[in-house]
């Protein structure tokens, strides 16, 4: 951990894994949209919210590698700040505005998720374990058009929110890969994934968003 | 300016005459110098000194006759019997000092290139303490690194008849008979051990597509014995003695002092023992004591101002050794490099190199009429309009069998010759053609042919071609198109010989030992194997020879008596004197308040000597220039304004402390060259010449090393003559015909 | 021209700096970006101030000791160059031109715009070297065949010059790219390989040690170096060091 090279190695393999996990909740997002009145989207959702390997080992390991992220981001921003205590008075660097500025795209992605946590997570587990809620496969469905149908606010939060996650997805996904020493960021085909890939989950994302305020 | 500062006394005078005071007195008694007394001293006015400094008679009986031959004082002790035998006999029966006293004995290295990088790492490696001094910030940065084209080796893998005998041969003739052959055949010697090496240290030397080392061509040699790195050969090989040097740091056993000058030797019971430095950084003295001091720091061409040295390139650890009694060799073999950029203004700072592999593949020319070069100058014309048949390819035409590759001296005395006779191309009309066009084509027909395409088609050829020459000195081109703003793809590069390596320097014997015991002299910064004229690729072998192979071995011939002196304490009297007097310098170069800059007085100085001193040289305008370097120097001491303070870091006085020792050796430069009566190699005498203009050489009274002696401050240098014997080959005139 | 110059003053390491303006008359498109400082500082000498203090040495590029931070840009705007070998011509009559020092934790103020870069030296004093004795006799340089790409790929990394550009570019000030090159020319090379290990970790742990920070992949140190030494040296890296620390 104390190595530079190790740190930036763990924070690009918490990434890997946070952006399967993105990829796996925007598939189960997605099937919200198909015209079945909710009914595969509500299954899998009943399936993820009360399977006990989902619930009770890939929800902490999920848990902890966001936290993990974040914190190591925060800690890297910190030594990264320290190591140029007296900045530049006239600063024009050829790198792109993503790839320096992480830490900002990083930072509203966190708050985005406390508003998300807010907003789907809190009231779930507040069903589940606190008010012991009985099993109820249907109420998903309903759950993400109350949040989203009319509520523009909610809605243009979570387009722009969804935006600069691709920005930082589309630096982080090549990033990692130079990180782990697999193959050059600048490597064509790495920059096309990684286009391909944050694209998807921006639009994605955004798609479902609109669908149902919409809808 | 204050009265004082317009009247001279008789030993300031004496001073800037570089004679004696008594000799100024004797020249007022009779009259000769015109003095006013104040307060009961003479006092000469300045008026007075321009008419003493313009008259020729006083000045005259200063230049030094050599007189009679007289025994040289010092051993060159090269071994005796058969020349190729000489250094492995000489390995066998010099005195070695055991791995245990190595623990126990300290060596100074002042200099980080080649020389003094490869040797430091030797040294430490054999278990001497060892300590390095360099001005730069780093070691990397010593000006090794701007060596572009390659190393000689005779490792004979071309096949093409090279061997030890005939890379001994080239340097002898390339040096024109005025070095020794002892040292020389070493260096042949051991020339292919440095190739393996390096090789194993890592150096990415080029190679060919079985994975071989690859070679090229240098200028006065028949055989292809160069190994290359791109353009980049002394930057890979400084390099790796660097990394050989970083692991004696990582070992404890060299201890590093960057930013750091030399700035005094410590002398005690006629031994070396130390040297004072100061720290750049905080302007701190420094002592360092030592068993023996190793002296690496490189040539003294920036006495010329412009050259392609690095700015910071010095004579200052050389000079000092020098008036602390080292002789200094040959002083006017100055090489002169062929291809370099030309000046484009005043303002111009540094010359920069275009590496002599270029001249593999280029063709040197100027237009054959006159009114063309004309034209030209007034850019009415492009080189690239001018006809075959009226470009004059003075080098092929001169010389058929060398060609474009004749030895440097000849390739820039001939550049000079066709500029001077009015056919010189830039707009100052001092500089020739160098074209590529012709390589461009053949290679493009050659890689159609091999690669099965059209060779018929013009653009693919050339388009082919460029290819060819990017890879080989891409980084070459770019480099001049950067500096020049011109294509060199597309119209020929513009070249102007420039002052590049110093062939003289501290007089060292077979053993790299200078006249002061302990005292060593290696690499650019000795007066070397490379006699009147350095062959190309030959100053990175002989850094790294001296370096990796010679020094490590012939310097315990001399610490074996040194093993029970124990450490050397620089609490003596000898340190307390040297660390005055640097001090009363640094004093004494920052009294004045005001006046003009330290470059303005090198300038000068530089002007002095390409003009007076550079390319040919006569005995009129030698004279004319020691005298105006005298007067030069006393204008400097009087005039020049150092700002800020001396503990601080302030380049200002570092510069000022170098270019007064530049003014001090560019005079016994100028004195060297006109004792000299004779030309060869890089020094060319007006007055010896053939009949179509090449150097004529006087073996009858030259065949000899001058090795300048100080005489103390107002005393004239005197000269001592090391004979030359040359027992293994025959002494002829160089032919490149 | 003439032209207007921002630049940093700091007496020494000890003191604060500050930006200072100066203007500088009869400039030639032909003048090199330090001869231009050069007459200021002729300028400056002669009104009896302290001339502007930046490290300069070999004047054609491949030295490593120029540095400057340019209108923001280590070694100036264009690409592929060295403060030493960029031109007037780069520049027009009436322009500003900012100019800073390297700056970096690890690479502290001397004076004015120049920087102290000895971690540098002692990141390569970690391991920068294939431990081989330089006095004793070793194999023929031919007895061991490198093939070509090898060698070219092993040269390109050795082509840095140490000037220290990736660390000003880079906004964390992280040293991997001259790592890297270090690293990637020996484990090119047969010779490099019995070391590797040893040598990639050594040097990482003083490059840490040094105060660079951490490489966040943003390519700037490539796109600012001098002598154009890939991004691929840090990947290369990435990987020795991983190699080295899981196969033990």
């Amino acid at each position: 951990m104390q190595s530079s090279i190790v740190k930036k190695v763990l924070m690009a393999l918490s990434g890997i894994f946070l952006m399967i996990f993105l990829l796996q909740h925007l598939s189960i997002n997605l099937t919200s949209l198909i015209p079945d009145n909710g009914k595969t989207f509500n299954t899998i959702s009943h399936f993820m919210g009360y399977n006990p390997l989902v619930q009770f080992v890939l929800q902490p390991i999920l848990i902890f590698g966001v936290f993990f992220h974040f914190i190591m981001g925060l800690v890297l921003e910190y030594e990264n700040r320290a190591a140029r205590k007296q900045k530049y008075v006239y600063s024009n660097t050829r790198s792109s505005w993503i790839s320096r500025n992480m830490i900002i795209t990083g930072l509203v992605i966190l708050s985005f998720l406390m508003l998300h946590f807010y907003d789907f997570w809190v009231p779930e587990i507040q069903y589940k374990y606190i008010d012991h809620g009985i099993h109820n496969s249907s109420k998903y469905f309903h759950e993400l058009q109350e949040k989203f149908h009319g509520q523009t606010l909610r809605t243009i939060l979570y387009c722009v929110s969804f935006i600069l996650l691709g920005l930082h997805l589309n630096h982080g996904l090549s990033s990692s890969a130079q990180s782990v020493g697999a193959v050059k960021k600048e490597n064509g085909r790495i920059r096309l994934l990684a286009n391909i890939y944050s694209i998807s989950i921006t639009s994605g994302f955004i798609i479902v968003a609109l669908y149902h305020y919409f809808v | 300016m204050d009265n004082k500062g317009q009247m001279l006394s008789i030993k300031e005078l004496a001073d800037m005459l570089n004679v004696s005071q008594k000799t100024i007195r004797r020249h007022i008694n009779s009259g000769k110098i015109k003095s006013v007394k104040l307060g009961g001293v003479h006092r000469i006015s300045r008026e007075e000194v321009s008419t003493i400094l313009e008259g020729e008679e006083i000045i005259e009986d200063q230049i030094i006759n050599s007189g009679p031959a007289q025994e040289f004082p010092f051993p060159s002790k090269v071994p005796s019997g058969e020349l190729k035998n000489k250094w492995s006999n000489h390995k066998g029966t010099i005195n070695l000092v055991s791995p245990a006293n190595k623990r126990n004995i300290d060596v100074i290295v002042v200099g980080t290139g080649l020389a003094g990088a490869s040797a430091s790492a030797t040294l430490a490696e054999l278990g001497y303490n060892v300590k390095a001094f360099c001005f730069q910030d780093s070691p990397r940065r010593a000006h090794s690194i701007a060596a572009q084209g390659g190393i000689n080796a005779s490792k004979n893998y071309q096949g093409d008849g090279d061997s030890d005998y005939r890379l001994f041969y080239d340097t002898i003739k390339g040096g024109d008979y005025r070095s020794r052959e002892g040292n020389v055949y070493r260096l042949a010697e051991v020339s292919a051990n440095i190739i393996d090496q390096c090789v194993a240290q890592g150096v990415p030397f080029a190679r060919d597509y079985g994975g071989l080392l690859d070679n090229r061509s240098f200028g006065g040699v028949l055989v292809s014995r160069t190994f290359y790195a791109k353009g980049q050969t002394g930057q890979q090989l400084l390099l790796g003695a660097y990394s050989a040097l970083n692991r004696q740091i990582n070992r404890g056993k060299v201890e590093m002092f960057s930013r750091h000058e030399m700035m005094d030797l410590v002398i005690k019971d006629g031994k070396a023992r130390g040297i004072i430095s100061r720290n750049l950084i905080n302007g701190k003295i420094e002592r360092h004591g030592a068993h023996a001091v190793v002296i690496a720091s490189g040539g003294y061409g920036n006495v010329f101002y412009l050259s392609t040295n690095a700015m910071g390139s010095n004579v200052t650890a050389n000079w000092k050794v020098h008036k602390k009694g080292a002789f200094f060799a040959n002083p006017c073999f100055t090489q002169i490099h062929p291809t370099c950029i030309p000046v484009s203004g005043d303002h111009q700072s540094k010359l920069t190199l275009m590496s002599e592999s270029l001249r593999n593949d280029g063709r040197i020319w100027v237009p054959k009429i006159k009114e063309d070069a004309e034209k030209i100058r007034k850019k009415e014309i492009k080189p690239t309009e001018i006809a075959e048949e009226n470009r004059d390819y003075y080098l092929e035409r001169r010389y058929p069998a060398f060609g474009n590759l004749v030895p440097r001296d000849v390739a820039s005395r001939a550049a000079k010759e066709r500029c001077d006779a009015g056919y010189g191309v830039n707009k100052t009309g001092q500089a020739v053609y160098l074209d590529f066009a012709a390589a461009i084509e053949r290679y493009g027909e050659e890689k159609a042919v091999s690669s099965g395409q059209d060779k018929n088609n013009r653009e693919l050829v050339k388009k082919l071609g460029k290819e060819i020459i990017k890879a080989k000195y891409g980084n070459l081109f770019q480099m001049y198109e950067k500096i020049v703003d011109e294509n060199p793809y597309e119209t020929p590069m513009q070249i102007f010989p420039a002052v590049h390596y110093t062939m003289g320097g501290i007089w060292v014997d077979y053993n790299l030992m200078t006249t002061i015991p302990g005292c060593f002299a290696i690499g650019e910064a000795n007066f070397s194997d490379h006699g009147a004229n350095r062959l190309g690729a030959s100053a990175l072998m002989q850094g790294l020879a001296d370096g990796y192979f010679v020094l490590p071995y012939t310097v315990g011939d001399y610490l074996a008596n040194d093993i029970k002196t124990g450490k050397i304490n620089t609490d003596t009297k000898e340190f307390d004197e040297a660390e005055l007097s640097v001090k009363a310098f640094i004093k004494k170069i920052m009294s004045n308040k005001s006046g003009k800059s330290v470059d303005y007085y090198h300038r000068k100085l530089g002007k002095i000597m390409w003009e007076k001193c550079g390319m040919s040289r006569n005995a009129k305008d030698l004279k004319t220039a020691i005298k105006e370097i005298r007067k030069l120097r006393h204008d400097f001491y009087a005039g020049v304004f150092v700002p800020g303070s001396a503990d601080n870091y302030n380049e200002e006085l570092v510069k000022a402390g170098r270019v007064s020792d530049f003014l001090e050796l560019g005079e016994l430069f100028a004195i060297d060259a006109l004792e000299r009566n004779e030309s060869c190699g890089g020094h060319f005498r007006e007055e010896y010449q053939t009949p179509e203009g090449e150097a004529l050489r006087n073996d009858e009274e030259f065949t000899f090393v001058s090795c300048w002696e100080h005489m103390g401050k107002d005393n004239r240098p005197k000269l001592n003559k090391e004979e030359l014997k040359f027992d293994s080959v025959e002494l002829k005139s160089r032919s490149y015909k | 021209m003439e032209l207007l110059l921002k630049i940093w003053r700091q007496a020494n390491g000890q003191k604060k700096g500050s930006m200072v303006n100066y203007e500088v008359k009869n400039i030639e498109p032909d003048m090199s970006f330090l001869e231009m400082l050069d007459i200021l500082n002729q300028g400056l000498i002669e009104t009896g101030e302290e001339p502007v203090a930046f490290d300069h040495d070999c004047r054609e590029g491949i030295c490593g000791m120029c540095s400057l931070v340019i209108n923001g840009s280590p070694h100036g705007p264009d690409r592929g160059t060295t403060t030493c070998q960029l031109h007037m011509r780069r520049f027009k009559s009436g322009d500003t031109i900012y100019i800073e020092p390297f700056r970096g934790t690890a690479f502290p103020v001397v004076k004015d715009l120049v920087v102290d870069r000895s971690a540098f030296d002692r990141i390569q004093q970690s391991g920068g070297y294939v431990s081989i004795n330089t006095s004793g006799n070793t194999v023929d340089a031919n007895a061991a065949p490198i093939p070509k790409p090898d060698a070219d790929e092993a040269f390109n990394a050795a082509a840095c010059i140490g000037c220290g550009a990736c660390v000003a570019a880079c906004k964390n000030s992280s040293a991997m790219l001259f790592v890297g090159a270090k690293v990637s020319q020996y484990s090119r090379l047969p010779q490099g390989k019995v070391e590797a290990k040893e040598r990639v970790i050594n040097m990482v742990k003083q490059m840490d040690k040094e105060g660079f920070g951490n490489c966040t992949n943003t390519g700037a140190c490539e796109a600012h170096c001098p002598k154009g030494i890939s991004l691929e040296n840090i990947l290369n890296l990435n990987r020795e060091y991983l190699k080295a620390k899981i196969i033990k």
